[in-house]
Order: C-alpha cells, then sequence, then structure tokens
C-alpha cells in the first residue's frame, strides 16, 4: 500500500495538518490521517473545560468544541480518518506499519510522514517518589479521563503534587464535583500554570498553593491513606521539619509533559534534548527528509492554537513538497539559544532563494522575569528583532518573527548561526 | 471434597509444587492469601536465575539452585515464558576481591555449576563495555539466566489449574484443625479440608506453621526489605548479563541487569523491617541503589527510571533452607525460610516436597494424561510476540486483537480478554499488568489503565467502582454523586 | 471603604490590581497596566462570574460514550457554581445530540442556558 501523505495522530495537530495539506493542493484521498482512539480529536476530548480558540477562532471554546471545529473541517475538505488505527513503527523510508481491528496489521509507504502523535504525562516513577504503592495515585489526565469520560471520581480527598494546568483545571474539577481538594503542592519557586488558571481553578474554590512544595511520602497499603508534604530548599531538598501529612486518598500528579517520540527515535530522526522533539526547521521538517513533526509531539505547547499553526505549517510544506513545488534552501542557519531561554522551534531555518515569507521562533524562558527585553542577535552580535515585556514564565510560549528581508540578509552575509536570549532590564 | 494435598501459599514454591504434584495422581488444591498468584517474594526481586556458586557446598539450597537452575529453564520453554541465560558476573575491585571470587569459584566447582571461569579485566570490558573502569576482574557464570518470576510463576499456575489444580485467591489461613487423618484448613468463612499440607507460605510461612498447630516452631522470619529501580528500555542495553558486586553478610549486594523484556534493573538494598507486607521504597534507599549501580556502572543515568518497587524476602534464622516433613504435624510438609536462591530453586524444590509427600505417606504415580502447558491447547500468545502474520490471523479471527489498549507495551484488547478467560482469570489491573505488561510502560498505566478497568468491569458485567488495583481495598474510582470529600464525609 | 487585592486573568503579564470600594461601589482601581485590567477588576468585585463547564450522563450514543461534555453559554454568577452542578446531579441526555444544542433553557440564571459542546451520535 502506498499513500502520498500519512499523517500519524488525529488530534488537533493531525487534524490541522492536514486540512492544511488539502488547502495546500493535496488531494484528500493522498492522505491518511491514523488516529489510535475511537474518535478524532485527540486529547481535547477529555479536555471539557474552556480557554481554547481564542486566537484561532476569536472565541473562547471547550476542548470537545475546539476538536470538533477541526473534525468539521476535516469532514468538509474530504479527509477520512482511520480510527482504532495504532501506529507500531516508522522507519526512515517512511514505511509505516500500523494495526487496528478493520485492517488488521497494515504496512504503508508515503512520500511524506506527518507526526501528531501529542504527548504524554510524566509518571510517579520518573520521579522517584518514595513510598508503598498503593492504589489512588494517578496522573491529573488520568484522573481527567475518569471523571469527564467514564463518569465516575478518582477520590473525594485530595493532594495535587505539581501546578501544571492540567493539575490545576482537576483541582477545580474535583471540587465542582464533590471532592474535597487539600492543597496543590509545587516544587519550583514558581508555578507551571497559566496565571488564570491560579485564579480560577484554585483562588476562587480556596485550594492553598505551596511553592516550593513537595511530596516526601505516601500512606496506605490497598489505598492511598496519606501525603506527606515539606517544604524544599534552594536545591529542591525537602527541609526536615517541614512535614505536613495530609489525610487523603487521591495523589494526583501533575508534573509535566513529555513529547511521545517513541516512532520518531525508532526511525532515526535526530531528536533536540531541550524539546524531547525532533529537531525541525521552520517547515517542521525533521533532519529525516519528508518526516515533518508539529504539535506536542514536537514540542510541548501550552496554548492548542499554537498547536494548529504550527500544524498547519507542517502540513503546508508536505504538500508543496509532493506536489513539487517547495523551493530549495539556499542557506541555513542555525537559531541557538542564549542567556534565559531553555529552547526554540525552530532549531534551524533553511532559507530559499527569496524569502518571503517572515519566519516565527518560539521558545520558552528558563525562569520568571520582570521587565525584560527578548532578542535576536546574529553571529557577529547584530540584534535582528526585538521586543519588551513586562514578565514572562516558563509556562507561557514567547515568539519572535524574522521577516523575510532580515532572512535574505542572513543569507547574502552567510550568517552561520542566529542566537534568542534573554536581557533583564 | 477433600483435596489429597492442599498447598499454602501460591508463591514461586508452592505453584511449582502444585504443577509438578498436577502431573501425578493426586487431587490439589492451593490457597493463596493475595488476590493472584505470586505476590509475594516472587513478584519483586532480582528476576534471576542464579547459577549457584554463592551457597555453602553439601546445603539443601546448593544442592536445589544448581538442578533448579536447569530446570527452570526447560519449564520455562514448555510454558512459553521467555529465559535467556544472559549469564552473570560477580564484578571484583582489586586484590581484596580477588580472594572472594576465587572462594565463591570453589564452592561453585564443588556445587556442581558448569562453566564457571574467573576473567580479567580485558576479557570483562569486551563482554560488558560500560562496566566501570575500576573493575578489575569478575567470576562468570554463563548458566545464571534472566526471566520473569511472575510471568512464569503464573504460567505455571495456569498449567496447573489446566491440569485440574484449584486456586483460592483471597484465602488468608487463619486456622487450622484436625480430624482424623484430615486437616481442615480455614479463612475465618471457607474450609478447605486436606490429607496432606504443605506450607510454602514465604515471609508468613512461620506463622502458617502456628496456626498449623506446631509448638515452639524452630524457624523465626525475618522479614527483609529490598528496593529496586527500573529503567526505561533505552538502557536495556547497558548491561549484556547480571552484574554483582561481591557478596556480603547482607546478601547479594547490589547489582545492575538487563531484563528479560529489555529494561535495565538496578538493586536491591536490604533491611530489616517489621511489617512483611510493608513494600515501601524511601528515599534514600533509593539513593543508595542509585549509588551502588554506579559503583558498577558509572554511565547508569537515573534520569531514565520509569519505576521503583521494592521485594521483601523471608529471611529465617538458620543459613540454609528448611524444608521437611513436621515433626509434630503427620502429614505436614514446611518450605520455609525460602529466600535467595528460592526461585531458581524453586522447580527442584517441588521436585523434593513432593519426595517428602511420598515418605509421609502420600501415594501417587505419573499421570499420562498430564498437559505440560498453559492451556489445553498449548500456549497462549500475546499480539506483540506473533509474526505478522499470525497478528493478521489473530485478528481476522477477532478484531479485539487489533485495537492497542496499551500503547507503550502494544497490548491489544484481544490479550486481556484472553487473560480474563483464562484458567486464574485476571480481574484486577495488576493481575491484567503481571500477563501482559499493560500499564508497565513508560506511561505507567496513564494512558491504558482506565480503559483496561473498563474491559474488566464490562467482562465481568459490573461496574468500574468495583475494579480494584490488586484486590481488597484498593479501589480505583468510585460514582460521581458519591465523592463528597468535605469535612461531613 | 473597602480594598481587594486581584491578580488580573486578561493576559500572561498577571498585574496585581487593587480596587477599592466604598458602599459596594468602585472608587479606584490601581495597579493595572491596562485597560482590560480595568474592567476585568470591576467585573470581578461587582459581579463576577464564571463560564461552568461539565460532563452529564448520556445514553444512546452509537460509540459507547457515557458523558457528554456541556457548558454554559454565558457566564453565570461565580456564586451558583456550586447550586447548578447540584441541579445537574443525575441529568441524563439521550444521544443523537449536536454541538450548540440547548439542553436547558435559562439555566439557573434568565439568559444562561446550557448547552451541549460535541456532537454525538
Amino acid at each position: 500500500m502506498h499513500k502520498k501523505l500519512i499523517v500519524i495522530g488525529g488530534g488537533p495537530a493531525g487534524l490541522a495538518a492536514a486540512v492544511s495539506a488539502v488547502e495546500n493542493g493535496l488531494s484528500p484521498e493522498d492522505i491518511c490521517i491514523l488516529e489510535r482512539d475511537s474518535e478524532p480529536g485527540g486529547i481535547l476530548n477529555q479536555c471539557i473545560h474552556a480557554g481554547f480558540g481564542l486566537h484561532r477562532f476569536g472565541e473562547e471554546l471547550t476542548g470537545p468544541e475546539y476538536a470538533g471545529r477541526y473534525i468539521e473541517m476535516a469532514k468538509a475538505a474530504g479527509l477520512n480518518i482511520t480510527v482504532n488505527a495504532m501506529v507500531l513503527s516508522l522507519t526512515e523510508d517512511k514505511k509505516v506499519t500500523y494495526v487496528s481491528p478493520e485492517t488488521g496489521y497494515v504496512t504503508c509507504s508515503a512520500d511524506a510522514v506527518i507526526l501528531a502523535m501529542g504527548c504524554r504525562e510524566r509518571t510517579r516513577g520518573a520521579l522517584n517518589i518514595p513510598g508503598s504503592r498503593p492504589a489512588g495515585i494517578f496522573t491529573a489526565g488520568t484522573a481527567q479521563r475518569y471523571v469527564n469520560m467514564e463518569g465516575y471520581m478518582p477520590g473525594k480527598r485530595v493532594v495535587i503534587l505539581g501546578s501544571g494546568d492540567i493539575g490545576l483545571i482537576m483541582a477545580r474539577r474535583m471540587t465542582l464535583e464533590g471532592a474535597k481538594v487539600l492543597c496543590v503542592c509545587e516544587l519550583m519557586p514558581y508555578s507551571g500554570g497559566l496565571a488564570r488558571n491560579i485564579v480560577q481553578c484554585l483562588e476562587d474554590f480556596d485550594i492553598p498553593l505551596y511553592l516550593s512544595h513537595t511530596v516526601t511520602a505516601i500512606g496506605g497499603k490497598d489505598r492511598v491513606e496519606s501525603v506527606t508534604v515539606a517544604q524544599v530548599d534552594e536545591n529542591r531538598k525537602p527541609i526536615p521539619g517541614t512535614e505536613v501529612t495530609y489525610d487523603c486518598d487521591t495523589l494526583l500528579l501533575s508534573v509535566g509533559l513529555i513529547p511521545e517520540n517513541e516512532l520518531t527515535r525508532g526511525a532515526g530522526v535526530p531528536i533536540d534534548r531541550m524539546t524531547n522533539g525532533a529537531f525541525v526547521n521552520q517547515n517542521r521538517e525533521t533532519e529525516t527528509e519528508g518526516i515533518y513533526a508539529c504539535g506536542n509531539v514536537l514540542h510541548v505547547h501550552d496554548l492548542v492554537d499554537f498547536v494548529s499553526e504550527e500544524a498547519a505549517i507542517a502540513g503546508r510544506a508536505a504538500a508543496e513538497r509532493i506536489l513539487g513545488k517547495n523551493a530549495p534552501a539556499v542557506h541555513s542557519v542555525a537559531v541557538k539559544t542564549g542567556f534565559g531561554v531553555r529552547y526554540t522551534v525552530p532549531e534551524r531555518i533553511d532559507i530559499p532563494a527569496e524569502p518571503t515569507e517572515e519566519v516565527r521562533l518560539f521558545f520558552r524562558v528558563t525562569d520568571i522575569y520582570k521587565k525584560v527585553r527578548l532578542t535576536v542577535t546574529d553571529d557577529r552580535g547584530n540584534v535582528l528583532v526585538k521586543k519588551t515585556k513586562s514578565a514572562v514564565a516558563p509556562g507561557e510560549m514567547e515568539s519572535l518573527s524574522l521577516s523575510g528581508d532580515v532572512l535574505k540578509a542572513l543569507t547574502d552575509a552567510k550568517c552561520e548561526f542566529i542566537t534568542v536570549a534573554l536581557e533583564v532590564l | 471434597m477433600i483435596y489429597d494435598v492442599l498447598i499454602i501459599g501460591a508463591g514461586v514454591t508452592g505453584v511449582m509444587t502444585a504443577r509438578y504434584l498436577s502431573g501425578k495422581t493426586c487431587s490439589v488444591a492451593v490457597c493463596e492469601a493475595g488476590c493472584d498468584v505470586a505476590m509475594g517474594a516472587t513478584r519483586a526481586n532480582s528476576a534471576i536465575v542464579h547459577a549457584g556458586y554463592d551457597c555453602k557446598p553439601g546445603t539443601l539450597k546448593a544442592r536445589l539452585n544448581v538442578r533448579g537452575n536447569k530446570l527452570m529453564k526447560e519449564i520455562a520453554k514448555e510454558l512459553g515464558v521467555h529465559c535467556r541465560a544472559a549469564g552473570s558476573h560477580v564484578v571484583g575491585f582489586g586484590e581484596e576481591d580477588a580472594k572472594t571470587l576465587k572462594e565463591l569459584y570453589e564452592r561453585g566447582l564443588a556445587n556442581g555449576v558448569p562453566d564457571l571461569r574467573i576473567i580479567g579485566q580485558d576479557e570483562l570490558r569486551a563482554m560488558e563495555p560500560n562496566i566501570s573502569a575500576e573493575a578489575s576482574m569478575s567470576l562468570w557464570a554463563p548458566t545464571a539466566a534472566i526471566t520473569c518470576p511472575y510471568g512464569l510463576t503464573i504460567a505455571a499456575a495456569e498449567c496447573a489449574a489446566t491440569n485440574g489444580v484449584d486456586f483460592y485467591l483471597n484465602f488468608k489461613v487463619t486456622d487450622s484443625s484436625r480430624a482424623g487423618d484430615i486437616y481442615y484448613i480455614s479463612n475465618g468463612e471457607q474450609t478447605i479440608a486436606a490429607r496432606y499440607v504443605v506450607n510454602c507460605a514465604g515471609v508468613h510461612s512461620a506463622e502458617v506453621a502456628e496456626i498449623l498447630g506446631e509448638h515452639d516452631f524452630p524457624i523465626r522470619i525475618q522479614p527483609r526489605r529490598g528496593e529496586y529501580i527500573v529503567l526505561d528500555k533505552t538502557c536495556g542495553g547497558m548491561a549484556n548479563a547480571t552484574l554483582f558486586v561481591v557478596p556480603s553478610s547482607k546478601g547479594k549486594g547490589i547489582l545492575v541487569s538487563p531484563t528479560i523484556d529489555g529494561n535495565l534493573l538496578i538493586g536491591p538494598n536490604a533491611y530489616a523491617i517489621d511489617d512483611p507486607d510493608d513494600t515501601e521504597t524511601t528515599t534514600p534507599g533509593l539513593s543508595e541503589i542509585t549509588e551502588g549501580a554506579l559503583r558498577l556502572m558509572p554511565s547508569v543515568d537515573i534520569r531514565n527510571a520509569i519505576t521503583s518497587f521494592s521485594g521483601v524476602r523471608p529471611t529465617p534464622n538458620i543459613y540454609d533452607f528448611h524444608i521437611k516433613n513436621s515433626e509434630q504435624l503427620p502429614g505436614v510438609v514446611h518450605a520455609v525460610g525460602v529466600e535467595s536462591p528460592g526461585f531458581a530453586s524453586a522447580p527442584a524444590t517441588a521436585e523434593y516436597i513432593a519426595e517428602l509427600l511420598a515418605d509421609a505417606g502420600l501415594k501417587f504415580t505419573d499421570r499420562d494424561d498430564f498437559i505440560p502447558t498453559r492451556r489445553k491447547d498449548g500456549n497462549p500468545k500475546l499480539f506483540r510476540e506473533m509474526t505478522d502474520e499470525e497478528k493478521n490471523e489473530a485478528i481476522r479471527n477477532n478484531p479485539a486483537y487489533g485495537k492497542i489498549i496499551c500503547r507503550c507495551e502494544t497490548v491489544t484488547e484481544g490479550d486481556i480478554l484472553d487473560a480474563l478467560d483464562s484458567p486464574i482469570p485476571a480481574v484486577t489491573l495488576d493481575m491484567q499488568k503481571s500477563r501482559n505488561r499493560s500499564g508497565m510502560g513508560r506511561c505507567q498505566g496513564g494512558f491504558c489503565s482506565p480503559r483496561v478497568a473498563a474491559i474488566i468491569a464490562e467482562h465481568e458485567n459490573y461496574g468500574l467502582e468495583n475494579v480494584t488495583k490488586r484486590g481488597g481495598g484498593s479501589w480505583l474510582v468510585v460514582p460521581k454523586n458519591t465523592a463528597k470529600g468535605g469535612d461531613e464525609a | 471603604m473597602e480594598t481587594r487585592e486581584l491578580t488580573c486573568v486578561v493576559c500572561p503579564a498577571g498585574c496585581k490590581i487593587t480596587v477599592t470600594l466604598n458602599d459596594g461601589k468602585v472608587t479606584d482601581v490601581t495597579g493595572q497596566t491596562c485597560p482590560r485590567g480595568k474592567t476585568y477588576a470591576v467585573s470581578e468585585v461587582t459581579h463576577p462570574v464564571r463560564t461552568l463547564t461539565t460532563t452529564v450522563l448520556l445514553e444512546g450514543a452509537a460509540n459507547g460514550a457515557r458523558t457528554l461534555p456541556v457548558k454554559t453559554n454565558r457566564p453565570l454568577s461565580k456564586g451558583l457554581l456550586f447550586a447548578a452542578m447540584e441541579e445537574l446531579t443525575g441529568y441524563t441526555v439521550t444521544a443523537p445530540v449536536a454541538v450548540g444544542d440547548v439542553l436547558v433553557k435559562d439555566f439557573m440564571e434568565p439568559g444562561v442556558d446550557l448547552v451541549a459542546c460535541k456532537t454525538v451520535k
């Protein structure tokens, strides 16, 4: 079997990529979208809260509504989505092996592949939280699945470790459903969640947020019976004597997301240690020709709107490549991180002979800073673009754009790399 | 019904004994306090079939270990369970250790361990490129093997059940009485009658001996906990064989070992604890085993840890296993204090227990209809272990095999339903996990556990609130409108 | 005279805004760095509202789904959130249902409807 384009994942990234590929001239019959769940939409189906779509649709939607918009767009574009189809392997030469009850065990080759598998949650094991191993320890997303999809409550008295957005959302969700959320504790001195979630999910319900705190013990044999929380020092080590034990039956973990790149690694696609996603150029093409990546499998986003935007770039680039409309690069510039910047996407810009479009660099800062200037400089130290911000935080993605003219100048100057950095004013 | 033999405890020793006796002309039952077989020391250990060089020559455990090592590989093959002779090194660091390695080598020879060799630094490094530069030599035992101890035990239990052994799970022995030559063993609600009783209750075996009616039972069990960390499969290839340090009085020390499933295992430490069911892990403990592992292999990156666990070994107050006919209770055989190498020894222990039962008067001959596999029609295959053709055929016959439930370990709905329909139905999350690895991968069940729970609930025709992690009070969820957690609750 | 401290949620800056009230009337707003912050702060101290999103029971879904995500089409008075949840206990919708369908008109407050967030066949 052969398809021109295989999109792995039918969540917000995969759907937006496929829709964009059709918009850019590829026939929907040439595209295969493989979705592992029984319906498209990905994790948005269980994110029933509002806050999606302000950038993309100019209105505030819930997760299922946002997914629904893209499912409708895919339908309108004539796209067919294969559900219950789990991809088991991907090779460097773009052979995709998947399995589904309807199709059986199938290998299909493609001219281009778009990776849109999303991410998974970090678990207790990755944190090595000591204690016994009772039932009642869930990642926030698993708890969300139980409450929102299965209609059951994973517990009655809850402690949450980690102030990531899903943890905050679940604090509110479980409170509204009648559970008592005793506290949210966060290892870092700041929260990784959006400010609006701290206000609307915690402060609204008087749920305390303890910064610089972690879980030091979990009690209970069959089911969680208690969780002990302690303050940590500047090296994030628990401070003896600060322990407080809560009687509870549930511990939720909201301690970060990891792009799900097992297939990517299997295909030998090089991975950026900072993003845990593939190295990509501005078209979201990985270092393996014809394999693209977008959405949370590339780097963890905080807004789905940016996922759609990124996926549209990948979908368009894949279509142009398949249709032979892509402009070859005449020069490549590496994107490096400077002070205060943890990672950038893309990591490389491949500049065509006549760059007409701007390239938007997305990045995350390393810490909370007030009053900063964000800059992109060339390899001689010239500032190419800058903007000032009153506050930045690791939980909120930043971006700076380079115009076609700037890119042209970089080619002319044979610039090897540019650097994204932060300056505290 | 009156059974010929009741085995108390479904750890590897009890289960191997049940399987062995299920090939004989006698009726057998097994009772187990846990909700599954292999719930004690068999579940959480180093997953090694030891070669047999470190037991003192002349002891029962030396004899059973060396024979068990050979039998275990044969049984694993019969049951379709992976068991690989990856070998083991006892790694020496400098002159001090050279002496100990020589002693172990001599012991091994006396015990009849085949193909033992002491090798030098160059050969060691060629075999184990990631080993510490400080490691100067090793005792190489090619017969040591890695397997999945509970997987093998579950498979053996299914085989025993297929051959007619009755399993009573969630049956914690609390009472025993005797009338005529029949023992009545009870959990307070239900009673099992049997002519012969085998005590394989692991860490609880001394207690069980007393419940059975032993006065002044001489063996005392000190529960000793060992903690482990499992690293992601990306690290599985860092060690080719099991790497030990030289043993001390506390045990075999902290090892680094590949697992049969391709992960890397490090641990254990060893601490005496009071509560034999206390399988906590601790911050200092996990640091200790990390440091121990780094000594053997400095390039181990603990950030690749996917989970930690601990197991409790039944350490007796004597050196050897106590596997004997009771002096006070006719027809009772005790297998007490069976700590390491109890797993490797188990198939040989089973034969030995059968001899002791015969000595006590049990009459049996070989059955000619014994089924050596897990099911009547052979050994079931997990989807991920099938060939491409087998996969397609399985999906054609049953579309549930085309639906992946656990992404990390490629477990299908068909695999989960097969475990539910097996001779020992897997009705808890942990039972499923130990049969098909669902929930055991990188995401640790984050994605699949709600789905596995839903499949169990549907198959058993009850609500999700009845599904547990591992029986007892290990509930997962409650129906929505009962979840009041405020101070009034 | 009364003062209220708020964290503005209009943008990521998270300005700390102080609102001064006299007899329930806003007399002063300080700390914000943009006009949107002022609007938010005034609304937040005089009549705080929140959009309620939750799930209700679903029957008859072709794909076996057990729950339907729902929301209020306009924000609800913040004080009514728990009462609204109580109101929805046991509330069941039968498929098919389409995104945007009004399930309960004037739910809890006039002009605020409970609507379906997903199309289920």
